[in-house]
């Protein structure tokens, strides 16, 4: 049975502009129009058993955000199922939840709770965790003295030491310098090799080509490729080189 | 099976799929809004203080030296309206406003979103709990003594908190459809400082009205504190039942409405 399980989903979102107001409403009760929409995503099937690993790529604006939200169940399709079993963590945004004023400290046991960690299981993993980030000393200061590079190692450290089924990475490998970078992949591949689901966004195909077996290439919303990694990138290289006028990088 | 399912047009899943704890999730929370309050206030906790303080003078004054009035216990009386009507209006905008101030979080993780204006209600209880101490203060210098009947107060306070988060789970979600309710709720909020008895007492409202007043709760909850803590007598039954049916209604009514409302969040904010 798969892990996760896209059955022909579609996703659109209405093209309100952001008529959040009273006056909005009303007009809307007297032009009852259909509103225009833009769809994000356009039947999209594909399943991944446990330990497989997906790379998801296409250019930006391809409905690789909205992917990965409705796998985390941030948002429901619009048609079709998507099925998810197991506990999913995303490091879709990291730090979400992170507050300047809190200090490290703090912050790594309300990013931990939101992640599902339970008070004893933070107690337990929390040495490990500051570890991992390598900020030392600096766990007892607020956040807003640590540089942007402590503290997305910070939020990386939480969310791998949550232990998910499914570990979502949405273009985040670009965080820390070269040897957090090589740390962080260390740690994703021996989750890999536990047996665990990944699931990655990324524009660094190389890092996905370590990292995934399989890949989906979306191109506005649709499925353009879905097969093993080296075909699907090997076409898409293609088509971006091909799209590209020449005498551009 | 999963095939008839995609014949349905809008599957919304009845739960999202969040695992974790969901007490230790509520207390950080709570914590998290607490800290972040007092720490970037230099007098921190006793800013709670001051303000029902201020009001309390400025009201006693107004209604002993303004007005003649012969109560040697106006303070209390005073306070006992005015820390359970603080406590509506910040828990309630508060709450309110909660899902749109923590759209970092309810874009980004998938907790069950009704905690969110839960804790934003209860983070309030901290900065309560100091004003009924205030309280207590009070009755014990002007002149009151405990009695046996302020072991209603807890129950009493739970059902006022239970109340308010019902009714922040309702605005909360309809303040992501339409922002303008934080200023309808804002300007309810004026309207009630004027229908609370908070400067005036029970005896002055129309007796045909006196009914319908006790189902407004936060009426009903000055009426029994004022029972308790100035005629040392255990609150009217009718009143905390009044209270008690409120309070349950709006809460179940608060859950179905956002849960209707919460599974199209994401695309609103």
């Amino acid at each position: 049975m798969p892990i996760l399980a896209f059955d022909r989903v579609s996703k659109y979102f209405l093209r309100h502009g952001g008529q959040m107001l009273l006056r909005d409403r009303i007009r809307h009760l007297f032009d009852r129009r259909e509103r225009e929409r833009f769809w994000a995503l356009r039947d999209v099937s594909f399943a991944i058993e446990p330990g497989e690993s997906l790379a998801v790529i296409g250019q930006n604006g391809a409905g690789k955000s909205t992917l990965l939200n409705i796998a985390t169940q941030l948002c429901f399709p619009s048609e079709g199922v998507a099925q998810i079993s197991g506990r999913v963590a995303g490091l879709l945004e990291l730090g979400a939840g992170f507050h300047p004023y809190l200090t490290g400290r703090e912050n790594v046991r309300i990013n931990a709770a939101l992640l599902g960690l339970s008070r004893r299981q933070v107690n337990q993993r929390f040495d490990q965790i500051v570890d991992f980030a390598g900020v030392g000393d600096f766990i007892d200061e607020p956040l807003r003295t640590y540089s942007t590079g402590m503290s997305m190692r910070l939020a990386f450290a939480v969310a791998v030491n949550v232990d998910p089924d499914i570990l979502i990475i949405d273009e985040v490998l670009g965080v820390g310098d070269e040897a957090f970078f090589a740390k962080c992949f260390e740690r994703i591949m021996q989750f890999r090799r536990s047996g665990k689901t990944l699931l990655c966004v990324s524009h660094d195909l190389d890092s996905l080509s370590i990292l995934c077996d399989q890949a989906l290439w979306l191109d506005h919303g649709r499925v353009a490729r879905l097969g093993p990694l080296r075909q699907v990138v090997q076409a898409y290289r293609d088509f971006s080189s091909a799209s590209t006028p020449a005498g551009t990088p | 099976m999963a095939t008839q399912a995609a014949a349905i047009a809008h599957p919304r899943p009845a739960a999202m799929r969040w695992r974790g704890d969901l007490l230790f999730l509520l207390e950080s929370l709570i914590l998290k809004d607490f800290r972040i309050r007092y720490r970037a206030m230099s007098l921190g906790v006793l800013w709670s203080l001051l303000n029902p303080l201020i009001m309390m003078g400025v009201l006693t004054f107004v209604f002993t030296r303004v007005f003649p009035n012969n109560s040697r216990q106006f303070p209390v009386f005073v306070l006992c309206g005015l820390v359970p009507y603080n406590f509506f209006t910040i828990a309630w905008i508060s709450g309110t406003t909660s899902i749109i101030d923590n759209a970092s979080l309810v874009k980004r993780i998938p907790i069950p979103r009704e905690i969110v204006p839960i804790a934003a209600v209860l983070s309030n209880v901290v900065h309560l709990s100091i004003q009924i101490l205030l309280l207590f203060a009070c009755v014990w210098i002007f002149g009151g003594s405990t009695n046996v009947h302020w072991l209603w107060l807890p129950l009493l306070w739970f059902l006022e908190i239970f109340f308010v988060c019902g009714l922040a789970m309702i605005t909360a979600s309809v303040n992501v459809y339409l922002r303008d309710t934080r200023y309808i709720v804002e300007s309810a909020n004026t309207v009630l400082f004027w229908l609370v008895p908070i400067f005036y007492g029970f005896e002055a409202i129309p007796a045909r009205l006196k009914e319908f007043y006790q189902f407004n709760p936060v009426a009903a909850l000055v009426l029994c504190m004022r029972d308790i803590m100035l005629h040392d007598s255990s609150p009217h039954s009718g009143t905390v039942l009044k209270l008690a049916g409120v309070a349950c209604v709006t809460f179940v009514v608060g859950l179905i409405v956002f849960r209707r409302g919460k599974g199209a969040f994401y695309e609103h904010i």
